[in-house]
């Protein structure tokens, strides 16, 4: 897939660097031997040892191999990483291993070069922050990230360069062939904060969103502003200072903002060429992940070729995208895209700190001057002070929320410099400036004393100043919900006041967005499910359901995987009336008269204390191999392109055709009530939707169907009720069971007709179990319920095919309603005495 | 300033308005021109219709919970003094407001902007979100998309989430609770009531 290839390519320019710098003079010798080896063939050798062959990929391997083992053995050790950044860490492993290669070769053979860094180290994060960016966050501060970005970064490049240039002429740092326009050639590649050490450090200090916000779209940002300085004044070093005139400072300005804006743009026509395509993928969803990191690298490569800013082509790629991928997608790519944009993204991480350590291990590149270094660490730091302080002074007249002071200091400390300024170092041109090992080794010891120092302190400082943190806490819906309420009043009162204001503004965006981009760019299905809270609610329930299994399993419940044997089971219970209909479940008679009781968390305990002989376990071992299997049971089977559940496409065809023509016959038999058995478990549905609350039924008819009910809303939670000989008690738990997890929302959709359809003998039976109902307190010292089992509210849509099987028995006419109409509600929430 | 002052002067209650609510005379100006704006009768109160002339509202999912929050219980009109008041409930908490303790808490504090909030859904005005009223406004924010039965499973979850008590509603407190994550003062404010 893409990833490999990308992975290869990255490192395969680790390597192609290692083979310019070192084996160039040994180059012709290796030919020779090559071209020797074709020549000289004197028999067939049986094995032959040819490194040159596999040279450049196999060191690409063995150097991520190292990066990641790296990573494994500083990550191991937790007491460290709490106290030095992972970022410090790596670029003293990478000192190490710096040493280690020089030692061996006297000589320092990798290095990190720009070609790597620039195209195949630095595009997958940016791609990775794009992709993962708080898109609403960061529209809100825009205009605060981009001052900070644009004039900040000039800022800090023109105070760098000019200070820098003024120490010089006062004679700071002796004799150095530098220039003005040299000095801010300089400052502009020091200028841009680094997103790479930002990310490493503020990943782990959790400061509040705003704050983190700020400064990671700064950092983002600012890079495409530095690369564009840098080849500015670039130019201008080459043009010389003689030839600089205000036409020519007029076009650099101008070309700037094309630059910047072009970037953007390019970056946001593929973030929408990506949304597009994935509408379309449906068919090859097994490589439709790739799309989104070809045509992120595309647009990386398209900016770069226009010589527009690449880094913020990406990042608008990733941003403007990830909205439409994310629905567009299967949820699995969306998982895949996910988590290899981490990879890949870490991956590189970690390559560019352990290089940025190996590279200082050079002779060739130290040229120690104390002023110039010294001085230019300085003037970073207080110059970024300066900078945010004022620009925040200014920003804070205009802001809602202004940022406070604490924020601020943090924002000037963050500000780390990192690889990119490396890699701009390293592509100045020799011939033009002289001193260019000076700048390099400067821009190092500037990239280890922000990385490693104060990425050290940052913590303790964060912790010291009490700097606002981000809430950590649990999604909830009521939060997502008041979300969007406070929009909406938002906007409304903006209305109402007549302002047109920052509210307004997004209102009419979402608007547009709602119209217009989504229409063309969603997916027609992905659309309906597009609202917020919907994916909330949906992202919640996921969450629970996979709590419930895991906590079930930990308390070693089987019965867990074998529900859908249970459903099946259930039907056994009917299997007069299946018999001819579904053949299969004759296999193994004897469960008809021994139903299992199926995944009842509950039941698990009594299980295990015997009261199901362990043969039967087996039994049902082998019924699952033999029925038909679950529709969501994982078929095992190898596949390039199918990474699949089971979606047999005949089982299922053929399964919906039995229950269609169940149904057509229970429709031709005519009139309701020709098998009281399905009126008792059509009824059954009423008394439990009535009485569930408070009732619990000691009829047996009752709790199969309880059993039933629960299925339909759930396979996962399918309950319990299947245990026709228990005692009364375990029947109580089932029927806990069932009220725990079904979903109670349902309840107000009682059908009228249904009601007025239960026949006497079964209201009677109403009553009957409205007396036995247990008091809650029974309810209450039922066995454990995972924690918020309650929560579990299934949506309808999920089970709606599995319905069909509930509702065969149902007049035809009936089942239309329910196929509709959701189910039957179920009863009202119990009180929550499940909760632990 | 001289000349804003004495405009705000016809302002019946000017003065006090401000001082109750910490709107400046700008504020209040502009916002008594708003209200004349809407105002199309020109008797000094406002009637639910007259925020009907304001058309985005319309489009507002929960337009009309907002204006009917703008309306004591059991009145059918509202003053420029309740108007601006409730305004206020946006106005970005001040940082560094030194309050004496007497005074009753301004309307632009965290609490009473969650009071607002919480009026939203309270439509009824029993101190409780009930089911059906967290439902309404589901259905109001959500339409179409979902389905009747998503929002009640919606609708069922977000209650457990703040129920304490078990009682199937949501109070003010809960309501308060469940809400301690979120940053109301940046939630609730309007960077031009400032």
């Amino acid at each position: 897939g893409p990833f490999f290839w990308r992975v290869t390519r990255v490192n395969g320019d680790v390597a192609l660097t290692h083979q310019e710098s070192r084996l160039n003079p040994s180059k012709s010798n290796l030919n020779q031997t090559e071209h020797g080896h074709g020549s000289v063939i004197t028999g067939i050798p049986i094995v032959t040892f040819k490194w040159h062959h596999v040279e450049t990929p196999y060191l690409v391997a063995l150097w991520i191999l190292v990066a990641g083992l790296g990573k494994l053995v500083i990550e191991a050790n937790h007491h460290v990483t709490s106290v030095i950044p992972e970022s410090a860490l790596l670029i003293c492993f990478g000192f190490i291993l710096g040493g280690i290669i020089w030692g061996a070769d006297k000589v320092q053979t990798f290095k990190l070069t720009p070609t790597v860094f620039f195209f195949y180290l630095l595009p997958q994060i940016i791609l990775d922050a794009g992709y993962s960016m708080p898109n609403k966050l960061f529209f809100s501060n825009m205009g605060a990230i981009l001052i900070y970005a644009v004039i900040g970064t000039c800022w800090n490049a023109a105070s760098l360069g000019l200070s820098l240039w003024g120490c010089h002429k006062g004679g700071a740092m002796g004799d150095l062939d530098l220039g003005l326009l040299q000095y801010l050639l300089f400052g502009s590649l020091m200028a841009a904060v680094d997103p790479v050490a930002v990310i490493a450090v503020f990943e782990q200090v959790h400061v509040n969103e705003v704050l983190f916000i700020m400064v990671f779209g700064e950092s983002l940002l600012n890079d495409g502003v530095t690369v564009v300085l840098f080849n500015v004044f670039d130019a201008f070093v080459s043009l010389g200072g003689d030839k600089i005139d205000a036409v020519e400072i007029i076009k650099g300005i101008i070309s700037f903002f094309v630059v910047a804006f072009g970037g953007s743009l390019v970056g946001f026509v593929f973030g929408l060429l990506i949304s597009l395509l994935t509408r379309c993928t449906k068919n090859i969803q097994i490589i439709e992940p790739g799309f989104v990191f070809v045509l992120g690298y595309l647009a990386y490569l398209t900016a770069e070729m226009l010589s527009l800013s690449a880094i913020l082509s990406i990042v608008f790629c990733g941003m403007c995208c990830q909205k439409y991928i994310n629905s567009n997608m299967d949820e699995r790519s969306v998982t895949t895209v996910r988590y290899v944009m981490k990879v890949l993204a870490n991956g590189s991480e970690t390559i560019i700190f352990v290089f940025l350590g190996i590279s200082a291990i050079d002779k060739e590149i130290w040229v120690w001057n104390t002023g110039f270094i010294l001085l230019t660490l300085l003037f970073v730091l207080v110059y970024r002070f300066i900078g945010v302080f004022f620009l925040t002074w200014i920003l804070n007249k205009f802001r809602l929320v202004p940022v406070e002071l604490i924020d601020q200091v943090i924002m000037s400390y963050g500000g780390l410099r990192g690889a990119v300024a490396y890699g701009l170092a390293v592509m100045l041109d020799e011939n033009k400036i002289k001193e260019k090992n000076l700048m390099v080794s400067t821009t190092l010891i500037v990239v280890y004393f922000t990385v490693i120092l104060q990425g050290i302190t940052m913590k303790p400082l964060v912790n010291w100043l009490k700097v606002k943190r981000a809430a950590v806490g649990e999604l909830t819906l009521i939060e997502k919900v008041q979300d969007k309420v406070f929009d909406h009043m938002l906007v409304a009162i903006e209305d109402i006041s007549g302002q047109i204001g920052h509210n307004y503004m997004r209102d009419k965006w979402n608007n547009f967005e709602e119209k217009w981009m989504t229409c063309i760019l969603m997916k027609p299905s992905a659309r309906k499910n597009r609202d917020y809270v919907f994916k909330v609610f949906h992202k919640l329930n996921l969450k629970d359901a996979m709590r419930y299994v895991t906590e079930g399993e930990r308390r070693g419940s089987l019965e867990f995987v074998r529900n859908e044997t249970a459903f099946i089971d259930f039907k056994k219970k009917f299997d007069d009336d299946f018999s001819e209909v579904m053949p299969d479940i004759m296999i193994w008679p004897d469960t008809a008269r021994d139903p299992v009781p199926s995944v009842s968390l509950e039941m698990h305990e009594q299980t295990m204390n015997g009261m199901r002989p362990l043969e039967d376990v087996n039994s049902h071992h082998l019924l699952q191999q033999h029925l038909y299997k679950g529709r969501k049971q994982h078929r095992h089977r190898y596949s390039r392109s199918h990474f699949d559940v089971n979606k047999d496409e005949n089982e299922v065809q053929e399964i919906f055709q039995r229950t269609m023509r169940t149904r057509l016959e229970s429709f031709k038999s005519g009139k309701m009530g020709v098998a009281p058995l399905k009126h008792i478990t059509k009824h059954l549905k009423k008394d439990q939707q009535q009485k569930m609350p408070n009732g619990k039924s000691l009829d047996k008819s009752k709790t199969y169907h309880s059993g039933d009910e629960d299925f339909e809303f759930s396979e996962g939670d399918s309950a319990s009720g299947f245990e026709a000989s228990a005692s009364s008690f375990p029947m109580r738990v089932t029927y806990r069971a069932g009220a725990g997890i079904e979903n109670p929302a349902f309840m107000p959709d009682l059908d009228p007709m249904a009601q007025v359809q239960i026949p006497p003998w079964l209201a009677e039976a109403e009553v009957d179990s409205s007396m036995v109902a247990p008091s809650q307190r029974a309810q209450l010292r039922l066995p454990w319920t995972p924690s918020n089992l309650r929560r579990l509210a299934p949506l309808r849509i999920s089970a709606h095919s599995t319905d069909s099987f509930m509702l065969a028995d149902a007049p035809a006419a009936q089942q239309r309603d329910n196929d509709q109409l959701p189910p039957p509600p179920p009863p009202p929430a119990p009180p929550h005495g499940d909760h632990m | 300033m001289g000349s804003s002052n004495s405009s705000v002067n016809n302002i019946p209650n000017a003065q006090e308005l401000m001082q109750e609510t910490g709107f400046s005379a700008a504020h209040i100006l502009r916002l008594h021109e708003r209200f004349e704006f809407l105002d199309k009768h020109k008797c000094g109160q406002l009637r639910p219709q007259d925020f009907g002339a304001v058309q985005e509202l319309a489009l507002n999912p929960i337009g009309d919970s907002i204006i009917s929050a703008f309306f004591s219980p059991g009145q059918e009109t509202v003053d420029f003094a309740s108007f601006v008041r409730i305004l206020a409930h946006f106005r970005p908490t001040d940082r560094n407001q030194s309050r004496d303790g007497a005074q009753q808490e301004p309307a632009n504090s965290s609490i009473r902007k969650l009071k607002f909030a919480f009026q939203m859904y309270d439509q009824d005005r029993d101190g409780k979100i009930s089911r059906a009223e967290l439902l309404q406004v589901l259905r109001a924010m959500l339409g179409i998309q979902v389905t009747e039965e998503q929002l009640q499973s919606i609708a069922e979850r977000a209650i457990q989430e703040a129920d304490l008590d078990r009682d199937d509603a949501i109070s003010f407190d809960e309501f308060r609770k469940s809400l301690e994550k979120v940053d109301i003062d940046h939630k609730m404010s309007i960077r031009f009531l400032r």
